[in-house]
């Protein structure tokens, strides 16, 4: 027999087979393979952020490939019936119908090698298609931002008692969405540990870090991340209890004192750095989360709490009998706080810092939540023009928003001094005062590039 | 010899006698019980003491001096603490718990939709309690509407989304919700894959084999925390950029895996004690691996290791516990956040709270280890020791 | 002519696809093939990821400046200490606390074991509700709960219980007299090793006469005054060189002395409280495992219930309960990672800042996999020469 005349055969053999038994049987599996897939689909979509990288429908192809030989295999032994089983309980035949069923095995093992590699180039396609998309139009496809806060922290991310999460934080992601949106309600947010935030955030699991967190060089630089600025300008402070310690009015008697801290925080790297530079001893007590911190200091274990000195005021609120804690006036720190995105997308890192600057040019040009509308129509050109009332303009539409967007997020959460007053400052149970958080005009460090 | 006399053979039953004054009623049982040795008498002695000093405390702080309701921290604190109370008080401040009762539930699943989760909570109930009683008949549709049915309801339910029910994302779950849907899902998903890795770690395929077996004793030997860990700071890194699990299905895959490698050893167990020849009896009516596995093997091997698969379940229930360290709200993770409510900061807070989270892990602990006890005394069909 | 060719063959031989060993290598190049894309896949989304955020990979980390503070460390630590000294420091806290949980959580469940099987009513019910209760709950539920009760009942360091020897116990942990062992303290663990060697020694010979003679020596009682007279006489030899640091009341602690702090006891008290419960029922399985006309034949022979314990059932109850103690010992070690919640710096504790401070999730992570499996297979390891060493030898 010639190679080109058992190829024909093989051939002969893999038509006919396709044509009579086969292709029914594989276009009736295929049809509930495409079924099973899109219900695996539509469920796993639900459960899933992307839908279409969903990595649960790679597996299951992956699984279903190996599936497919099992049914092949069945196929086959269906059709074998009772002619004579083999020593491995295969058909057994003689003759030209072994020769046929010998062609038919050779063409179902061909199939089902294509069947495999097919499956597979489709799951490596799969894999190769999850490319990144910008983080805007990721965004935009869900439908909301989502926005890493803290587990709770008074006046800068905490949910009230409906769970909706409230202050600086909190609302700085809202204006984003409005910006993004024009709505301040798309977002949703998810509470972090100090330990989870960075790669929360390097991971795409959040859009925006907006969680009290400390601007450093080495977060910009080693961590992946990008700080739009600061939203607060902060301080590492101490918190003592003034019943059980009276006399201690500064941090520099604070020799031999157990100090509460949360970890992973560059509040535990001031702490150790400060207490080695004035050579004191200490005891540190380290706690995972800000509420075990707060509960161990509040119980006695330490003599002293350290953290920003805004978080030192929203914690004392929390403490049995807030009256008896003082904060020290020591600030051992710079702590600019301020909200993070990931590097290499620039366009969101743009209109995340732009949203910032928005909520700083507002407020000096005085408009607010209450003026907003009337101010649209305002005679200053300046005003005009940050409001995107402006003939032709295209500041919005050029930064990937709509141009109305300074509108949209003065309407969500009002400018950055009725944000702050609301959350920390004179109209909140906090009461700090504005001080170096005050705009440049007004002696503080707020200071924005202007929107032109 | 006929005529010799009988008279002394009774003819009917003697009546038994009562057992000797020393050893029934209440003074032999104490005798025999608690005072059998002067060893005995002291180990009684040092008992009642214990039980003496202990109980009393702990039913008056629970019960007696304990309050139940109340609108803030104020029912719960001393005067000097600036509550109502009289100074020196100590009681456990229910109140807290029945306040919080609604969170330690739902967590922040909004208000409004709280019917979902409970009507999910009552479908479990209906489906789990008749598969339960051995007597209540159709086992099979029952196990199909628990297994699968159940499980894809519940999921539209609480996710929403679909059918015109408002979408609540995962992060606002908690309380003995994430516990629960947690350990369920655990427990339906390691099973099998249990089942699975304990085949292919007694597979003649060396490959497999040794896969499985580095998978097994790899997560065997660490911690759950870790785990946890390395699902939530280091799976996102695995996964292409921009592809992101939600922070639940995250924990759920770590915990499910968990479970699984241990199920495996369980079942591995059971596969063990199979005797061979069930084995060759079953490859020598022509039954396949997988039907060889399904008819013969696996039900007698599950039935053996029921135990020790009941008390992996118990360890998974209580291991849910530890998701709260990577910031997921589970029940006693809520009981702890609700800690630093300002409203409710007293003394009795913390402990009042932990104790009813404990009690209600106990209550479910305690509850399947009873039911597997049963369940193993009415499959034990002989070779009793 | 191809059916010729055909006939030629041997008439029952299978297709090659239904060969069972063809069909395993195929099965297991599937599978290799599924775990090297799915392997190269992570690796490959890992390195995207890294580069795409500039986070530096390798464990070059190890070496740099660690910068934090560490409240329990066994060895020199400061924040000047590297970051692989503070894993270090982290793992030997593991480690400390590991195993001084096994030794009470052995303790304590052998001793509710025994009480479970008590003929005492009261004893047995006593045990009974310990057991139900701890095995039921979380670990991390009896970690809180030790841990706010240690706060809540101990009073503040102003305060303290003053307990003998110069000890105080108040909210900021356990203080006692450090010793400080001045030149020539050496000869004292001379002293104790000589003591310990010689009375193994004592002990070896003197079972040898037993089997010989029958005669017995009074072995325990000559191993006590070796291991305890001989270091005695070697800090005496060498002149007392032994003083006490004690801890002296300052403006916010006692300082000075050796401080047990109150994250350390809880931790311990909880872990050796949880898993005493599991080693009673296994204690108990153990014993009541032993055929119960084995003790029976020990009161036939005349051997007191002491030694009947000792010499007959519990050496058989040892081999049912060495494989399931030696599982539990290793449950206990990582369940010692939940030290976390509470803030005693362990191994994870410590690894996971470091993690938060260089941000090399990848490494932290694997180091802390290894070190934890590392510990398992060595316990594992352990406990199965101890098992081979306990089982019955048959003849």
């Amino acid at each position: 027999m010639t190679r080109s005349e058992s190829a024909g055969r093989i051939f002969a053999g893999i038509v006919r087979i396709c044509a009579r038994r086969t292709l029914p049987i594989l276009f009736a599996w295929l049809a509930n393979f495409l079924t099973l897939l899109a219900a695996i689909q539509a469920f796993a979509a639900a459960g899933f952020q992307t839908l279409s990288n969903s990595v649960i429908f790679l597996d299951l192809t992956g699984i279903i490939a190996f599936d497919a030989i099992r049914e092949w295999e069945a196929a086959r032994r269906l059709r074998c019936g009772f002619l004579g089983m083999g020593r491995n309980g295969s058909c057994v035949h003689t003759g030209k119908v072994r020769v046929y069923l010998k062609n038919r095995e050779k063409g179902l093992w061909v199939m089902k090698h294509i069947a495999i590699g097919i499956l597979g180039a489709a799951t490596l396609g799969l894999m190769a298609s999850a490319a990144s998309a910008t983080t805007l139009d990721t965004v935009k496809a869900k439908g909301f931002i989502q926005c890493g806060v803290s587990t709770g922290l008074a006046g800068f991310s905490a949910p009230d008692d409906k769970g909706d999460w409230q202050g600086i934080d909190a609302d700085f992601c809202r204006a984003v969405a409005a910006a993004v949106f024009g709505d301040g309600t798309k977002v949703k947010f998810t509470p972090l540990s100090a330990k989870e935030r960075f790669t929360a955030l390097q991971s795409g699991e959040v859009d925006i870090l907006s969680r009290n967190t400390t601007w450093t060089i080495n977060r910009d630089t080693a961590l992946g991340l990008n700080f739009v600025g600061t939203t607060y300008y902060d301080g590492q402070g101490f918190m003592i209890n003034a019943k059980k310690l009276p006399g201690v009015n500064s941090a520099l008697q604070l020799s031999g004192a157990a100090v509460c801290v949360q970890s992973g925080t560059t509040t535990e790297l001031n702490l150790a750095d400060y207490f080695k530079a004035n050579k004191m001893e200490y005891n540190p007590v380290v706690f995972e989360k800000l509420e075990e911190v707060n509960a161990a200091y509040d119980a006695g274990r330490c003599d002293v709490y350290t953290t920003d000195q805004s978080g030192l005021y929203g914690i004392r609120l929390t403490l049995g009998s807030p009256a008896d804690h003082v904060v020290l006036p020591e600030i051992i720190s710079k702590e600019p706080l301020g909200p993070a995105v990931r590097q290499g997308d620039d366009q969101w890192y743009h209109i995340v810092k732009w949203t910032y600057f928005a909520l700083l040019d507002a407020e000096e040009l005085g408009i607010t939540k209450a003026n907003v509308d009337e101010m649209k129509s305002s005679a200053s050109p300046e005003i005009k023009r940050v409001l995107g009332q402006e003939a032709d303009t295209k500041i919005g539409t050029d930064l990937g928003v709509s141009n109305d967007w300074v509108v949209n997020i003065v309407k969500a959460v009002g400018n950055y001094g009725e944000m702050f007053d609301r959350n920390v400052g004179s109209g909140s149970p906090l009461k700090i005062a504005r001080g170096i958080n005050a705009l440049w005009t007004k002696g503080g460090l707020q200071y924005a590039p202007p929107i032109r | 010899m006929q005529e010799h006399d009988m008279s002394w053979v009774r003819t009917e039953m003697a009546l038994a006698q009562p057992a000797p004054a020393g050893v029934v009623g209440f003074g032999a049982w104490v005798r025999k019980n608690l005072i059998a040795s002067a060893g005995d008498t002291i180990l009684t002695i040092v008992g009642i003491a214990l039980v003496v000093m202990i109980l009393p405390q702990i039913i008056n702080w629970a019960f007696i001096d304990a309050v139940w309701t109340g609108p803030n921290r104020t029912v719960c604190a001393t005067v000097a603490q600036g509550g109502i109370q009289p100074d020196g008080w100590s009681g456990a401040c229910w109140a807290f718990v029945n306040a919080k009762f609604g969170q330690i539930m739902f967590g922040t699943y909004p208000v409004e939709e709280r019917w979902r989760p409970i009507l999910v909570g009552i479908l479990l109930v209906v489906l789990l309690l008749p598969m339960l009683i051995p007597s209540v008949p159709r086992k099979g549709l029952n196990a199909l509407l628990l297994i699968v049915v159940f499980p894809i309801v519940s999921f539209f339910l609480l996710v929403g989304g679909a059918f015109g029910l408002e979408h609540v994302e995962t992060a606002r779950w908690g309380g003995l919700l994430v516990t629960l849907s947690l350990s369920f899902v655990a427990i339906v998903v390691s099973l099998p894959l249990g089942i699975v890795l304990a085949l292919g770690r007694r597979s003649r395929m060396p490959v497999v084999k040794m896969l499985c077996v580095i998978f097994i004793e790899a997560v065997r030997g660490i911690p759950l925390i870790t785990v946890l860990f390395m699902a939530s700071v280091m799976l996102p890194l695995f996964l292409p950029p921009g592809v992101t699990f939600d922070k639940y299905l995250r924990a759920l895959i770590g915990v499910s895996l968990f479970a699984a490698a241990y199920m495996a050893e369980v079942v591995r167990g059971g596969l063990q004690a199979i005797p061979k020849g069930q084995y060759e009896g079953a490859d020598s009516l022509g039954l396949g691996y997988w039907q060889k596995m399904y008819l013969i093997v696996m039900p007698q091997a599950l039935k053996l290791v029921i135990p020790g698969i009941v008390n992996t379940f118990i360890g998974m229930f209580k291991d849910t516990s530890l998701v709260t360290i990577i910031s997921m709200f589970d029940l006693l993770g809520i009981v702890k956040q609700n800690f630093s409510d300002a409203n409710w900061a007293t003394a009795q807070t913390a402990r009042s709270g932990l104790i009813f989270a404990a009690f209600v892990f106990w209550l479910f602990c305690f509850g399947m280890s009873r039911y597997s006890m049963y369940t193993e005394r009415r499959l034990d069909t002989g070779h009793k020791r | 002519m191809a059916s010729q060719e055909v006939l030629r063959e041997e008439p029952s031989r299978a297709s090659l696809i239904n060969d069972p060993k063809v069909r395993s290598i195929f099965y297991q190049c599937l599978v290799v093939a599924l775990l090297v894309s799915g392997v190269w896949w992570i690796v490959h989304n890992t390195i995207v990821n890294l580069t795409n955020l500039h986070i530096a990979s390798g464990f070059a980390f190890l070496r740099g400046r660690a910068g934090f503070d560490i409240s329990d460390t066994a060895i020199a630590y400061t924040s000047d200490s590297t970051y692989g000294r503070a894993i270090i420091v982290g793992l030997i806290n593991t480690l400390i606390v590991a195993f001084v949980g096994i030794i009470t959580a052995t303790i304590i469940g052998f001793i509710v074991g025994i009480g479970r099987l008590s003929k005492n009513w009261l004893i047995q019910k006593i045990c009974t509700v310990y057991v139900e209760v701890f095995r039921n709950i979380p670990p991390l539920l009896v970690i809180f709960f030790w841990y706010s009760g240690v706060l809540a009942v101990l009073p503040a360091p102003r305060d303290s219980i003053n307990l003998p020897f110069s000890s105080f116990l108040n909210q900021r942990g356990f203080y006692f007299p450090r010793a400080i062992w001045g030149d020539g303290s050496w000869l004292i663990l001379v002293g104790l090793l000589a003591g310990i060697a010689m009375a193994w020694f004592v002990a070896h010979k003197a079972h040898q006469r037993q089997m010989a003679t029958g005669q017995q020596f009074p072995v325990f009682w000559t191993s006590l005054a070796l291991i305890i007279g001989l270091p005695l006489l070697a800090y005496a030899l060498s002149g007392f060189p032994l003083t006490f640091d004690f801890p002296k009341q300052s403006t916010f602690n006692l300082t000075g002395g050796f401080v047990v702090k109150p994250e350390f006891l809880s931790l311990y008290l909880a872990l050796s409280f949880y898993t005493a419960a599991f080693i009673a029922e296994i204690v108990r399985a153990g014993i009541r495992g032993v055929a119960r006309g084995q003790s029976e034949a020990t009161a036939a022979l005349g051997l007191r219930a002491g030694q009947a314990l000792r010499l007959v059932v519990v050496p058989q109850a040892m081999r049912i309960v060495i494989p399931p103690l030696a599982s539990q010992y290793l449950n206990l070690t990582k369940n010692s990672s939940l030290a976390i919640a509470i803030g005693y710096p362990d191994l994870t504790a410590t690894t996971g800042t470091v993690l938060n401070q260089t941000g090399q999730a990848v490494e932290c992570v694997v180091i802390m996999m290894v070190i934890y499996l590392a510990i398992s297979l060595l316990t594992s390891l352990l406990m199965n020469w101890f098992n081979a060493k306990m089982a019955l030898v048959e003849r």
